[in-house]
């Protein structure tokens, strides 16, 4: 693993054990069958598969959740609360070869309540801040998106396209299949009301409480509302862009985004459903940090001395240079200041003031 | 203080005519209109940048993350659906993506139905949802001539006048979806710039409703 990802994960490895977390080992096996019945779960359905010594079928883990889930008793009453760091092996989006990547994650099994739910987003919080500050977690509530599909009147079979349109923030093709279906597009009312805010907490829930009339939405708002409370708001973003595979997925999901990293670099949520799926009564969250992402990110960090260098003139007032270094210092980055370009250092941007 | 907003514009026309948008949202950058083989184009001031691509790679640039916000056709997002967001329909660069085939064409449902076109993804969802057995034969370019020549029954293609069509003596058949070109956003770039990005979104729809009412 490069130098950056080492280092990462063992600062993570630190952050899971600091919540009472237990480090969870895994061979590198599964029987494969535990993957062909769950092939919409995983990220990529292509799994290295072979034949073992007693004729299994085995293939070489390609996400860890089936596995914890698997191998964990069903304590519904209890709390198991795990965190690993682990190679998988799928196939890469990025080059569509196999490849063994490094995960870190926490999940959590038995009775889930509202400061375990905290306790679990501020750790994927504090993961992202741990690769850097310019960071953001995409936080969405999927019972709550449903109502307001289910509010639309469309057929079944119709809510996996409408669901498209909510992952692309694409208000105009839900428009477009309401005409088709020959509904009033002020169904639409409450789901575009979801869609059109985001952003910090308490401006996005003030602004879709008048949309949420129903019994059903009211206590599921004030529900996510006291989750939300519980962690720091400074790096959360509500978006109900956000979303999960319903087969599997419920409840709170969220994304995670690093500044620089074009992908998202960590992603969880509830999984009641694919609990119930596995025949389990306990409930589970959990999140996942994508390692590899990371690679590259490390190199352009490396690429450069100093992330911002501040070039004032004589006449620049030296009070305001002060104020934007620390500005930006404030939001993780490395600042330098001069009056001419030092020579043999090497800067992600220079600011002229 | 703020980094530069990536925008990959389709090269053509089109482009021209959504830089024209961009420029009367305030977003302008004189350079792109000098004549020149450059392909990148910045205004540090107004905080872009803009590069040209060919219009089936837009959706490429920026879901990769090295264009923060893009412009390309609906028939892009539908053939290859990249992972990003769809923010808005621009009204132009209007067409149809069709089933065409020749005017003595009689289609038997009873017979498997050979399917040239450069879109084999949006044609095999199209028949699917139909409940319709099809071969679909992949091509790159004259997908016209693949009926005259017998090579297929009919073909998936973008229709513009219908020109091509008839001097082919093939005629719609069939709609299968409308097109337009869309401005679509890298989903964690759009994190980090959303400021910029919806005040580039207000001015377009200011615009896009504004063109409607002359």
């Amino acid at each position: 693993m490069p130098t950056y990802q080492t280092s990462i994960d063992a600062t993570l490895s630190s952050l899971y054990a600091s919540y009472g977390y237990s480090l969870f080992n895994m061979s590198k096996f599964e029987e494969y069958e535990l993957y062909a019945q769950n092939k919409n779960f995983l990220i990529s359905d292509h799994v290295i598969t072979f034949t073992d010594t007693t004729g299994r079928l085995m293939a070489l883990k390609p996400d860890v959740t089936l596995a914890i889930v698997k191998n964990t008793k069903d304590e519904p009453d209890a709390r198991k609360k795990l965190y690993y760091t682990e190679s998988v092996y799928r196939v890469s989006q990025k080059s569509g070869t196999f490849r063994e990547i490094e995960q870190a994650g926490v999940e959590v099994l038995g009775d889930i309540d509202s400061l375990c739910l905290g306790e679990v987003l501020t750790m994927a919080e504090k993961s992202l801040a741990a690769v850097s500050p310019d960071s953001v977690l995409a936080v969405s509530q999927l019972d709550l998106l449903m109502l307001a599909v289910r509010k639309l009147g469309i057929p079944a079979s119709r809510e996996g396209d409408i669901l498209d349109c909510v992952g692309e923030k694409n208000q105009h093709g839900i428009d477009a299949i309401l005409k088709e279906e020959n509904l009033p597009l002020e169904n639409a009312d409450f789901l575009k009301a979801l869609l059109s805010h985001y952003g910090k907490p308490a401006s996005v829930l003030a602004g879709i409480r008048p949309f949420c009339q129903s019994e059903e939405a009211k206590q599921i708002l004030t529900s996510f509302e006291k989750i939300l409370s519980l962690v720091d708001p400074s790096r959360i973003a509500v978006d109900f862009s956000t979303l999960g595979d319903l087969r599997y997925y419920n409840g709170i999901v969220f994304r995670g985004y690093v500044n620089g990293i074009a992908e998202n670099l960590l992603s969880g949520g509830e999984y009641h459903r694919l609990m119930q799926k596995m025949n389990k009564r306990s409930h589970a969250v959990g999140f996942a940090v994508y390692l590899d992402l990371l690679d590259d990110f490390g190199k352009t960090l490396e690429a450069y001395d100093c992330d911002v260098l501040l070039l004032y003139q004589k006449d620049t007032d030296p009070a305001l240079v002060m104020k934007q270094a620390e500005d930006l210092r404030r939001n993780g980055k490395r600042v330098d200041c001069a009056a001419a370009v030092p020579q043999n250092k090497r800067y992600r941007e220079i600011i002229t003031l | 203080m703020k980094r530069m907003l990536n925008i990959a514009l389709p090269k053509g026309r089109l482009g021209e005519k959504v830089y024209g948008m961009f420029e009367a949202a305030g977003f302008e950058c004189p350079s792109i209109k000098e004549q020149s083989r450059k392909l990148i184009f910045e205004n540090e001031e107004k905080g872009v940048r803009y590069f040209w691509v060919k219009p089936s790679d837009v959706a490429i640039y920026v879901e990769r993350g090295a264009a923060d916000i893009g412009v390309c056709g609906k028939d892009i997002l539908l053939e290859y659906t990249p992972d990003v967001y769809e923010l808005l329909d621009l009204g132009i660069g209007k067409c149809r993506m069709a089933v065409a085939a020749p005017k003595d064409f009689h289609d038997s449902p009873e017979k498997t139905l050979k399917v040239a076109t450069k879109f084999s993804h949006i044609a095999a969802d199209y028949y699917r949802r139909q409940g319709r057995d099809i071969d679909i034969i992949h091509l790159n370019g004259s997908i016209e001539i693949a009926p005259i020549l017998k090579l297929s029954d009919v073909i998936v293609d973008i229709v513009e006048t219908g020109t091509t069509l008839k001097e082919n003596d093939l005629e719609v058949r069939e709609t299968v979806v409308p097109i337009s070109a869309r401005l679509i956003a890298n989903k964690a770039h759009f994190r980090f710039m959303s400021d910029t990005i919806e005040t580039i979104l207000t001015s377009f729809r200011h615009y896009l409703a504004k063109d409607k009412e002359d």
